[in-house]
This record gives structure tokens, C-alpha cells and sequence, in this order.
């Protein structure tokens, strides 16, 4: 009995790890088929190729994400630390690479990604009645990552509710409004509109140019302008002082999505030093600065029709595309994934975070409540954190996290060995006061 | 001239006393550390081991933090204190001086006392040279044998499995943990314990560890007779006050350095607390030694307020603990042992899955709540201990269980079959 219980345990773990590497192998095809696609392969047999591309990687990805549901629900971040690509080694360095590489690829060279991009063509026709683009391209594979690696971290995550109702919502939030809603509205000769984005993250939205687009494309427009109004100055400060700022970077919001799926494994290399969370504050609110004065300059401008700024609102508008919307958020933000942190462009950059993180810093009934004193000051909460909070350092003074960063992922309370912390909303008053021990005689 | 502080020892009560004298006063604070030039987290040790944390991470203080609030770490061994002139001797031949000494050295790890203790792969945990030793002496293994069922043996069982190294687990009782938790409690962590395929040894002792020609661990024998084949020995049977290099000097020693409630030892300006200290009378319900984290971290500031000259009785308030035995989270409130105290009835609720359960212990003439323990379930500890302290009437109590739910959104709240359950065995008086 002692011996065969012992090589059962032995079996269960290679059986993991042939899993494990059959997946990565399929992945590994999946990426290679990409590759010759590239070089001109997809072209001249598209459907093939996207089969290949995305079957294989998919196909991949989900044998590598089973893995985790057959370990034992918990915590399952053993090893996390020895391995090379999960902590900042060379082999981070590299996906980082590979990532911002194919960031500035796509933003800039499409045309180096005609082979995928017209292997995409026939799913592209089947959604939305039109080839392929790059953008195309780009969230069918956004969704897919954010999908696969969903069904991952469900796995890794599992024993906790919280955390697989918040990915479930994630996953149905990319597919449903960020990837086939926009691509039926086209199919239906309406604007493409994504409803789970808001000014100021998607920040044209309330530009003058946008904004009459809209107006100009009849009801449905008018609806949209209306909706993105509404989620902006009404939903937005609501949401906000009753759950705080995770309804939307938790639940909803596409690039918290991506963050929290395929950016799982590298959460833990967000910077916790105090001189991080000052260059935050300063980095992220200058980006909300920077986009609410964009925003105005094009308004007086559309006003005036251009007779007060001339040129200069609208370059104004565009360098921040340039620097903030696509350099930071696209090729930075999840580029970098693998040296900062998942979190890098949520954290230092994105102005939505920013308003949000206002609101909850000072008008939310949000907080994470410190169990008493019964923290170890171990610090798996403030090394899971990906927005680089240091949690223990409030948690062992017995005090509530109340921080503008949290995007209430629930990681600091799930990793937490003692079961200290908790994510709620309660009432407003009284959030700030810390745990006193009561006194007996 | 400022009133000079010195602390032996920079774990959490050296430390905590340090920032906390640091808050009420601006005495000059040395701490002096052989084990690490800077405060780490000790429970935290094992998720070094499994790769969870780095043991940067394990630091709650940058390292600038201390020479901002000018604490200053000496790291070196104490050789000797001469109490008569104030002096401590460092084994690099310095002298510090102190106007107050508080000793807060700690445990270490209790050994077994069987032929072949002394094998390469044999050792305890407590230190972080003890998790570096783990690593050299556990590097490559298949199997690994821990003696003793207690805190430390399961973080270490859980450590080797996570290298996939198989354990076998021997414990003196008949269930794991059997001396604190009640039998069903233990049974379920027992049967957890299987899960993770530790082979748990109830009532097996060890009694001889066999090497082989190179001087390492190759098998053990139970007390029973068995040969377990093995390259490694985790003895984690308990710590004991870490105070050898102060035996057959003036201070008064019985296991750990005897102390009043205000943590005074028998000289005049000494102090001891944490693990290392010993109440010469101990509270009714209450160890004469603390050898907890939470412990030591309020020695360490009711001392600070009285070396600051604000004399304070240390009071341990309710009692409380918490630990994790594999993913199975235990938190346990007011004076819970193995079977209930005298005077107390207990009642039991446990999952139909059999990985959550809780207890409440309450007084059997007036129906006025003791404790509770909690198994993956995590409870409000205000509640609890406002609960405790009122003497709250037990009905009320299960019926506002939902108050100190401490569990995350959307986790099932099990109070309804609870207060079914004890409904069931206790009737609700009819006033």
C-alpha cells in the first residue's frame, strides 16, 4: 500500500510534466506554421495555415492549461521563483523581445504580417463580411490568449469562486463586446463600436471626430455616443463608490484582461519598492493630464473650426496616439509584461486606472479589510501583487488597503496563508480605522 | 545624552520592540543578529524553499528603512554579557554597552537524542541556514522521512512535496496534530495529509537513523521495527528557548529565561520576550512559553512602552492562532484544546467534503461562548474575540455566525446548515 501510494504521487507528476510538454510542442508548431505562413505560405494556402497557426497553438495552449486541474486545488505557485521565465531571467528578457517586437510589427509594418493576416481572411469574411485587416488579426489573437490563458488560470485558481467569476467575465467581456460584437456591428454596416471601452481609455471616443462619426451613422450612433457618455461621467463614479475600481479593471476591461490571463505568469515581477509608486503617481495621473487636455484642445478646436489652435490640437491628438496609445499601452504595456509585470501600462499609464483610482481612494466604499493582527508578514500578498502594492505593509499594522492602484484582483487574498485579507464593500465610514486589540481583565 | 537600547535578536519581538521604542522615544536602538543582517519573516521561510518567494521578499522593510529611523543592525554573534558593567562581548572581540538589554534571541530546533542524529541529511528547520542546509541536503533526493507531527513538520512535509521528494510522516499520536486539535479535526487534516500522498505514520516513533559509507542518510527504523529507506531526516519535534550562551551566567533560567508579566528577568534593566522568554507564572489557560509569531509580536510592544518608561503589563488578550496545513486553512479563537476546558460543552459541524469545518466550545451552565476553531473557513478575529470577551450567549452566536464570515466574495457561506446542525443538538430554550 505505502509504495504504491508513493509511485502514484511519482506518476502523477510526470504525467503533468508529458502533458505539460506536449503542449508546449503543439504551441511550438502552432508558432512555427505562424512563421512560414509569414513568409508567404498564407497567402497561397490560407486556410491551411490558419488551422495550423491557430489551431495548433490553441490546441496547445489548452493541453498546457488542463495541467493545472489536475494538481490539487490551492495555491500553486511552487517553483514559480526557480524558474527563469516567470522571474525576470534571460529567457523573460527574450519574451519580452519577442513581444514588443511583434507590437512594433503590427503597428507599424503590417505588411510583414500579410501571410497571417490573409490566413485570417476567411474567419474575418464568416464575422464580419470583409477580409482580413492587421486590427483583425490582432484580436483574433488577443481573444484567443486571453481565452486559453483564462481557462489556465480558472485551473490554478479554481478553489477560489471570486477569482473564476472574475475571469469568466474577463473572457466574456474580450469575446462577446471587445471581438464579436464590434465585428457584427461591421457585418451590419453600423460603426465599429467597442461598448466595454470608455474615454478616457479609448480616448477617441470623445474626440470631436469620433463623436460626429457617430452622430453622422444614424440611431445606433447616437446610442453609442450616448452609452460611452454614460459609462464615462455616470457609471463610471457609481461603479466605482460601490465596488470600486475592479468592476471595471477586474471584470471588464480588455487590457486587465489580457493582464490577468496571459499575463499571469510574470505578476509577480512588478516593482514593490516606495520609489516605484512614486514614479506612478506621477507617470500614470501625467497620462490622464495629457489625454483630458487632448481631449479639450480638439473640442475648442472643433468649436472655433480651427481658427484658435490651427494645426495644433490636432498633433496635439495624434502624438498622444503615437507615444501614449501605442507606444505605451501596446508595445511597453505588454512588451514588458515579463520584466515589470503584468500590470506595467494599467499601473503606470492608463488614465482610465488613473480616474478610477481617484474615485477609490476617496470616494468608494471599497477596501481590503485586514483580519485583526493576525498577519505573518510573509509576503506572498505584496510579491503576487501586480500592481506592485506592498500589501504586508499594511496588513501587519492591521490596517486596510486602501490604495488609487488596487484593481481588486483578489490575488493578495487568495495567495494569503492565513486567510487575512479580504476584499469588500462596506461602508464608507470608518474604512481608514485600523484593528485595535480589544483589552480584557 | 539618549538612554541606549540594545536588542539581541532581529526577528519579529526584537524588532517589533525596536520600532516600537523607535515610535515613543529617541533612545539610540542597536539590534545585533548572527542569522541575517536584516528582519525576514521566519514563517516565511518555507515559501523560499518551494520558489513562492525570493528571500528578499521575505523582508518587510526596504533596507533603507532602518538607518532612516536610525535602528542600527550589528550582525554578530553575542559571546557574553557582563551584567555588572553593561557590557556585551561580540565574537569579534567588540564591546556594545547598554543602559537596557532585552533579550530576544528565539528558538532552535529541539534534536533527537538515537544513533546516527549526526548523518549528513539529518537536521531541524527553524533558521534560514537551515532552509540553505535543506536545499544542499535535499537536492536530487526521492525520499525524505519527517519525525514529528506538529506546525513546523507539516510546512516541512509540504516543502518536500513540492520538490516531488515522497514523505513519510511519523507521529507520535494517532492523528496529526492530535495534542492541540480534537480528534475530528485532526482525522480531517489526517486524511488531507493522505491526499497529497504524505504517508502519514500514526503512533511511530523513531529509533535509529542508518547511514551509509559516506556518512549520509540511507534508512531509518521505527519504533515498530520498520525500515524506511530514506536520504533525508526533517526532526521537527518542537523548539526550545534558544539561551545556551547565557547558562551559568546570572540570569535566571529554567527552559527559557524567566520573566514577570512586564517581561523583567531577575536584573535590573534586562528584559526578555518572544520564544526565548519563560513566565515564571504563567496565565490559567496560557503556556508559560509563547513560541508564536502573534506572541512575540505583542511582547515586543507592551515592552517598548514600558522601556520608554510607559510600564506596561503584557496581556495576551484572547487567545488566537492560525496556521495552513497544505491548502486547508486553520484559525482557532479563545482557550481551544484537544478536548474541551473544564466546565465547557463543544459543538462540531463539519462539511459533508470534509475540508471545512468549525467548532464553538462553550460554557456548559450558562451558555456563554469560550472559542472556536475554524478549518477552511476564515472568521472575522474582532468578532470573535468581542464575542468571547461578552461572554455571548451561544444561540445568539450561531445564529449571527454570518457577522465574522471572513471568506471572499462569492465563496458559499455555510451558516445556514451550521446553525441547522446545532440547533439539531442544541434546542433553543424557550424563554
Amino acid at each position: 500500500m505505502k509504495d504504491e501510494q508513493i509511485s502514484m504521487a511519482l506518476t502523477d507528476n510526470s504525467e503533468a510534466s508529458t502533458l505539460q510538454k506536449t503542449g508546449i510542442i503543439l504551441f511550438a508548431s502552432g508558432i512555427l506554421s505562424a512563421i512560414i505562413a509569414l513568409a508567404g505560405a498564407g497567402n497561397a494556402q490560407p486556410v491551411l495555415f490558419f488551422w495550423l497557426a491557430f489551431g495548433l497553438s490553441t490546441a496547445g495552449g489548452l493541453l498546457y492549461a488542463y495541467t493545472y486541474f489536475k494538481n490539487p486545488s490551492g495555491i500553486q505557485n511552487n517553483g514559480i521563483f526557480k524558474n527563469g521565465v516567470n522571474n525576470s531571467g534571460v529567457i523573460a528578457w527574450l519574451t519580452g523581445l519577442v513581444f514588443t517586437g511583434f507590437y512594433i510589427i503590427l503597428y507599424w509594418f503590417p505588411q510583414y504580417l500579410e501571410g497571417l493576416i490573409r490566413a485570417t481572411d476567411t474567419f474575418s469574411v464568416l464575422l464580419r463580411n470583409r477580409p482580413a485587416d492587421q486590427w483583425f488579426l490582432y484580436g483574433t489573437i488577443y481573444t484567443l490568449a486571453v481565452l486559453v490563458m483564462g481557462i489556465r488560470f480558472i485551473g490554478k485558481y479554481r478553489h477560489s469562486r471570486y477569482q473564476v467569476i472574475r475571469t469568466l467575465s474577463v473572457m466574456f467581456f474580450q469575446t462577446g463586446f471587445a471581438f464579436l460584437l464590434p465585428a457584427v456591428l461591421l457585418r451590419l454596416n453600423q460603426p465599429e463600436f467597442y461598448f466595454s471601452y470608455f474615454w478616457p481609455l479609448k480616448y477617441s471616443y470623445l474626440f470631436p471626430n469620433d463623436v460626429n462619426y457617430f452622430l453622422n451613422s444614424g440611431a445606433v450612433g447616437y446610442f453609442m455616443v450616448f452609452w460611452g457618455a454614460v459609462m464615462t461621467f455616470i457609471a463610471t463614479p457609481l461603479l466605482t463608490y460601490n465596488y470600486g475600481k475592479r468592476w471595471y479593471c477586474s471584470f471588464v476591461c480588455g487590457c486587465g484582461g489580457l493582464a490577468e490571463t496571459v499575463g499571469d505568469p510574470f505578476r509577480q515581477n512588478s516593482d514593490k519598492s516606495l520609489l516605484s509608486w512614486k514614479i506612478e503617481r506621477y507617470s500614470v495621473h501625467s497620462v490622464l493630464v495629457l489625454v483630458s487636455l487632448a481631449t479639450i484642445l480638439l473640442w475648442i478646436n472643433s468649436y472655433t473650426n480651427g481658427t484658435v489652435l490651427g494645426n495644433f490640437s490636432g498633433s496635439f491628438a495624434k502624438s498622444y496616439g503615437f507615444f501614449i496609445g501605442s507606444i505605451f499601452s501596446g508595445v511597453v504595456g505588454t512588451g514588458f509584461y515579463p520584466i515589470f509585470g503584468s500590470r506595467v501600462w494599467c499601473r503606470f499609464g492608463c488614465p482610465m486606472a488613473a480616474i478610477l483610482g481617484i474615485f477609490q481612494r476617496f470616494k468608494s466604499k471599497f477596501r481590503i479589510t485586514t483580519n485583526g493582527g493576525q498577519c505573518i508578514s510573509c509576503g506572498n500578498c505584496s510579491t503576487y501583487c501586480e500592481m506592485g502594492i506592498d500589501v504586508r505593509a499594511y496588513a501587519q499594522k492591521g490596517e486596510n488597503i486602501i490604495r488609487a492602484s488596487c484593481v481588486g484582483c483578489g490575488i493578495c487574498s487568495a495567495v494569503c496563508p492565513r486567510g487575512v485579507l479580504k476584499l469588500e464593500n462596506l461602508d464608507e465610514k470608518g474604512r481608514f480605522e485600523g484593528y485595535t486589540k480589544p483589552e480584557i481583565n | 545624552m539618549a538612554l541606549k537600547v540594545v536588542i539581541i535578536g532581529n526577528g519579529i519581538t526584537g524588532i517589533t520592540t525596536a520600532r516600537h521604542i523607535r515610535k515613543l522615544s529617541n533612545a539610540h536602538i542597536t539590534v545585533i543578529s548572527d542569522e541575517t543582517a536584516y528582519f525576514f519573516s521566519r514563517t516565511a521561510l518555507m515559501y523560499v524553499y518551494m520558489g513562492h518567494l525570493k528571500f528578499e521578499h521575505t523582508q518587510p522593510y526596504e533596507n533603507w528603512f532602518w538607518k532612516k529611523n536610525k535602528i542600527n543592525l550589528v550582525q554578530a554573534r553575542v559571546d557574553k554579557i557582563d551584567f555588572l558593567h553593561k557590557k556585551i562581548l561580540l565574537n569579534d572581540a567588540s564591546f556594545l554597552d547598554y543602559d537596557k538589554l532585552i533579550i530576544a534571541t528565539g528558538s532552535q530546533p529541539r534534536t533527537v537524542d538515537v544513533p546516527g542524529q549526526h548523518l549528513k541529511g539529518v537536521q531541524g528547520l527553524y533558521h534560514k541556514q537551515d532552509v540553505e542546509l535543506m536545499e544542499k541536503n535535499t537536492a536530487g533526493i526521492r525520499k525524505a522521512v519527517i519525525i514529528g507531527g506538529g506546525l513546523i513538520g507539516i510546512e516541512m512535509a509540504e516543502m518536500l512535496h513540492s520538490r516531488n521528494i515522497a514523505v513519510d510522516f511519523l507521529i507520535r499520536e494517532q492523528h496529526y496534530w492530535a495534542s492541540v486539535l480534537p480528534i475530528p479535526e485532526a482525522t480531517m487534516i489526517s486524511k488531507h495529509i493522505a491526499e497529497y500522498h504524505i504517508n502519514l505514520h500514526p503512533q511511530t516513533e523513531l529509533k535509529e537513523i542508518i547511514g551509509d559509507k559516506n556518512g549520509a542518510v540511507k534508512s531509518i527504523i521505527t519504533s515498530d521495527n520498520t525500515e524506511i529507506e530514506c536520504q533525508f531526516v526533517g526532526i521537527t519535534i518542537g523548539v526550545q528557548p534558544n539561551v545556551n550562551f547565557l547558562k551559568n551566567s546570572e540570569i535566571a533560567i529554567d527552559k527559557g529565561i524567566l520573566v514577570n508579566e512586564y517581561l523583567e528577568t531577575n536584573i535590573t534593566d534586562v528584559y526578555a520576550a518572544g520564544d526565548c522568554a519563560q513566565f515564571t507564572h504563567p496565565r490559567y489557560k496560557h503556556p508559560a512559553i509563547e513560541q508564536l509569531w502573534y506572541t512575540g509580536k505583542m511582547q515586543g510592544e507592551a515592552l517598548a512602552q514600558t522601556i520608554c518608561g510607559h510600564k506596561t503589563m503584557y496581556n495576551r488578550g484572547v487567545w488566537f492562532n492560525s496556521a495552513k496545513f497544505l491548502a486547508i486553512e486553520y484559525q482557532t479563537y479563545g482557550a481551544m484544546f484537544n478536548t474541551p476546558a473544564k466546565g465547557d460543552t463543544t459543538f462540531y459541524w463539519e462539511h459533508p467534503k470534509g475540508k471545512i469545518a468549525m467548532r464553538a466550545n462553550f460554557n456548559a451552565s450558562n451558555f456563554t461562548l469560550t472559542g472556536f476553531n475554524f478549518m477552511g473557513i476564515r472568521f472575522r478575529q474582532a468578532v470573535a474575540e468581542n464575542w468571547i470577551i461578552a461572554q455571548k450567549n451561544i444561540w445568539e452566536v450561531m445564529e449571527n455566525l454570518n457577522v465574522g464570515f471572513f471568506d471572499p466574495e462569492f465563496f458559499t457561506n455555510h451558516n445556514q446548515p451550521i446553525l441547522t446542525k446545532f440547533l439539531q443538538q442544541y434546542p433553543k430554550p424557550i424563554a
